[in-house]
Formats: C-alpha cells, sequence, structure tokens
C-alpha cells in the first residue's frame, strides 16, 4: 500500500481525502434535497391533474431523465457564466453551481418516479378518497405520505444519478484541488494523470458510501413498514 | 356514540335511472326511494349492479339517464352519507390513523378527534388493535376498521357493498351485529349481499336486480314468503339467475 493509495488516505484520516468525500455528499445529497422539494410535488400534480397535452409532458419528462450530464452543465455554464444572464450571481466553480447542475438532472427522475407511483396509488386510493370527500391538495398530501416507501426508491435513484455524475459538475464547479473537487471528478483527474492505484481506491470509497446510504434507506424503509404497514 | 338525527339526504330518490358505460348498460330504468326505516338490502347475482346503484346513491358516480335526488336536492355534498365498499382500501397508517383520517377529513376538530377514535375503535371491537397497521389486520378486522372509518362521518344514510362477502361466519357475525346497532341508533342502511340467509338476517326491506334492472322491491317478509316475479321465485327456490 502505497503512500499515496486511497486505502493509506482512509486509514490515515487524510483532511484532503475527506473533504473530497464530505463535497460529494454534500453537492449530491442537496441537489437530492432540492429535487425532491420540486419533483415531489410536481410528479404527484402531474399524476393527479388532467390538461390538454399533459400526455406530452409526461413523455418530455420521462424523456428528461436521460438529460446527458454534459449539455446540462453546459446549459448551467452558460447561464452562471460572467456574460450569462445569471453571470452576477459569482456562482460558476464554485459548489453551488455544482448543486444546481445536479438538481437540474435529479429532479426530473424524482418527478417522473413520483408521478407513476402516485398515479398508481391513486387508482387504489380513488373511490376511499372520493367516498371521504377528500379536498384536491389534502389528496395529494395524503397519496405523498402513503407512497413514501416507493418514494425512497425515487429519491435513491435521485442520488445514484448525482452521486455518481461527472460530466456537469466538471463543467460547472472545475475540479479545483480543495473547493469543487469530489469523488467522481478526483477519479476523472487522476485515470488522466495515470495514477490508476489512487482512481480505483476513490472508485472503492465511492461505492462503498454508495451502498451503505442504500442499505441506510433500506433499513430505514423495513422500519417504516413494520409501523404503518 | 352519537349518530346525527334528521335525515336530511333521506328520502334518497332515484327516478329512471339508467347507467351507461360504453355500449354497456350497467343500470336500467331504476326506481327507487331509499326511505328512513329498516334496512334496504339489495339482492341479485354478480353483476347485476348492486354496487353500481350504490356507488350512484352515494353520488360517486354520475348517471347517464333519470335522476337522483337526496332529501329532494339534486346536488347533495355526500357528508351526511358514507359507503363501505366491498374491498376497502386500508390506508397506510395504524387502525387508529384511519380513524382519525376520515374524522378530519369530515371536518372535526383536532381536538375531538382522539376522543371519537377511541369510542369508534370500542363500537367495532378493534380494542387492542389501534396501534397497528392497518394493512396487517385480517379481513375481518380491515373490514371492521373500514366501517368505523365510514361512521367517523355520523352517517345518517350508510351504504354498505357486500360487506361480509369474503369473510368467515364468525366476521360476518361481528359486522352484522354493528349493522343493527348502527340501524337501532337510526341510521338508515342499504346494504347489498348475495346471501339470502344475510338478506334475511338484515333486511326490512328488499330490492331484487338483475341484468341491471330492478326486478322486484318489497318489506321482507312479503318477499321471503311469496315473491311476485318470476325471478324473484328463482333466486329464493336457489335457481340461478343468469
Amino acid at each position: 500500500m502505497g503512500e499515496g493509495s486511497a486505502l493509506h488516505l482512509v486509514l490515515t484520516g487524510d483532511p484532503g481525502l475527506y473533504a473530497i468525500v464530505g463535497l460529494s455528499l454534500e453537492v449530491s445529497l442537496s441537489a437530492v434535497l432540492f429535487a425532491a422539494l420540486i419533483g415531489v410535488p410536481l410528479g404527484a400534480m402531474l399524476a393527479l391533474t388532467r390538461f390538454p397535452g399533459r400526455e406530452v409532458v409526461i413523455v418530455a419528462l420521462n424523456a428528461m431523465m436521460g438529460l446527458p450530464p454534459v449539455v446540462v452543465g453546459l446549459a448551467i455554464f452558460l447561464l452562471l457564466s460572467r456574460s450569462g444572464p445569471l453571470g452576477a450571481w459569482g456562482l460558476l466553480f464554485t459548489p453551488q453551481a455544482m448543486i444546481i447542475a445536479q438538481t437540474v438532472l435529479v429532479t426530473p427522475i424524482i418527478a417522473a418516479l413520483t408521478r407513476q407511483t402516485i398515479e398508481d396509488l391513486w387508482v387504489e386510493y380513488h373511490d376511499e378518497l372520493a367516498a371521504m370527500s377528500v379536498g384536491a391538495a389534502t389528496r395529494i398530501v395524503t397519496l405523498v405520505w402513503d407512497a413514501r416507501f416507493s418514494l425512497v426508491t425515487a429519491l435513491l435513484a435521485g442520488w445514484g444519478r448525482a452521486a455518481a455524475e461527472v460530466g456537469a459538475i466538471i463543467i460547472v464547479g472545475g475540479n479545483i484541488d480543495g473547493f469543487t473537487r469530489t469523488m467522481t471528478t478526483a477519479i476523472a483527474l487522476e485515470t488522466s494523470k495515470g495514477d490508476l492505484p489512487l482512481a480505483i481506491g476513490l472508485g472503492v470509497v465511492l461505492i462503498s458510501i454508495v451502498i451503505l446510504i442504500n442499505a441506510l434507506a433500506w433499513g430505514a424503509r423495513r422500519a417504516g413498514e413494520r409501523y404503518a404497514g | 356514540m352519537s349518530m346525527r338525527g334528521p335525515l336530511s339526504d333521506l328520502p334518497v330518490m332515484l327516478e329512471e335511472v339508467g347507467i351507461v358505460a360504453g355500449e354497456v348498460t350497467i343500470l336500467d330504468g331504476i326506481s327507487l326511494t331509499i326511505a328512513p326505516g329498516a334496512p334496504t338490502v339489495l339482492i341479485g347475482p354478480n353483476g347485476s349492479g348492486k354496487t353500481t346503484l350504490l356507488r350512484a346513491a352515494m353520488g360517486l358516480i354520475p348517471v347517464t339517464r333519470g335522476r337522483i335526488t337526496w332529501g329532494g336536492q339534486e346536488a347533495s355534498p355526500p357528508d351526511r352519507r358514507a359507503i363501505l365498499f366491498q374491498r376497502p382500501v386500508m390506508l397506510r397508517r395504524s387502525a387508529a390513523g384511519n380513524i382519525s383520517y376520515a374524522l378530519a377529513a369530515a371536518g372535526v376538530p383536532r381536538a375531538d378527534r382522539s376522543a371519537r377514535t377511541a369510542e369508534l375503535i370500542v363500537m367495532v371491537g378493534l380494542q387492542g388493535l389501534a396501534r397497528r397497521p392497518a394493512r396487517r389486520l385480517s379481513g375481518g378486522e380491515q373490514q371492521r376498521l373500514a366501517l368505523a372509518r365510514a361512521l367517523a362521518r355520523s352517517p345518517a344514510l350508510l351504504f354498505l357493498d357486500e360487506p361480509s362477502a369474503s369473510l368467515d361466519p364468525a366476521a360476518t357475525k361481528a359486522i352484522e351485529d354493528i349493522v343493527r346497532d348502527i340501524a337501532a341508533r337510526g341510521v338508515k342502511v342499504m346494504m347489498s349481499t348475495h346471501d339470502l340467509a344475510q338478506a334475511r338476517r338484515i333486511g326490512g326491506e328488499v330490492a331484487l336486480m338483475h341484468r341491471g334492472r330492478l326486478i322486484e322491491s318489497a318489506r321482507a317478509m312479503e318477499f321471503f314468503n311469496s315473491p311476485r316475479t318470476e325471478e324473484g321465485r328463482c333466486f329464493l327456490a336457489g335457481e340461478l339467475l343468469v
């Protein structure tokens, strides 16, 4: 195990590595939080409302799940660059810009999966809620709450996208050492530099964290199901 | 437990009601008055239109022809009536949570919900199961919980759609005891069943349906002793109405 290997860095508590892991989690989890705040209500409303062109919106939303990260990165780069419409915010090459880019990537995933989940549950609940004269707003809250265990999967899918993504954040974050470097951008950099052991080690760390978070979410889901049925 | 006295939704009058879905006629020229008094039992084979009739009388589905009035009103919000579906859906929360939800939907103030929930839990015999997830209850317990949820609306008129169709005799008896208790408190009950013995036990009035039409309606004793129609005689004789 070399001095610079990822395992060595993990075992010795290297602050640089922990900063990279911390920023990766901060950016990806923040993006999922914002995407959930937008995507869950959006998906639920889309599931419960009928309007002309609704099916076009659903197809578009589903298609946006496959948005290419580099294209999103480029779009956010143009928006936030000094000459862009939001250039005055001074966010380019900051973690905030990375969070914005990943929120754009993750929101369609959470919204589309929420729409499908809520629509399926609505078929089941429709008669009961109609018989109880439940109003439109309460209906949405009820369905989102009762679908909460299934929606965990939507959040995990969104987080998986964010945690694994490199194309968007490397464009808008710039992969600046100690400031905007995450695990995925570091892996890309180390690979291009030829430091494969460090890149592989970081990859192992990333996958371990992904497994750990999914296991925690699964445990929370099972515990919740035991309590609520 | 308090049930509402005035029956403002009653009588429910169905006048030449027809419901058509696509090319299929589900209800055809139904005229029926649901008046205060002993339970009305809808009988008839599967597919005869019992469930659709109950849903229409509840106001859940629009009619294609004819009209329905509740206490003389054509558009009546369903806050004085409730329905128990044949396969009720349990919300993903505890048994007490399900009742509390129904109380909130019925506009019962938060401060009163806890006491009302406890009252309803006792009324349907689910003591000790209040905190259990509703979806983990047995079929009979779920049916009783759904009944409590319906009663949370303090209905003057309660529709029951084959409430014991998939239950064993003990669970069926538990449901029937509650239904009799509710009826004795002045709630008008209208229940569908294809179980003739149950219709005899519950029915004050009986209405026989077949192929979307109301074949015969009469006081239960009259119907069971001397049905006026051929279909009525066949149904009572256990012959298959097809």
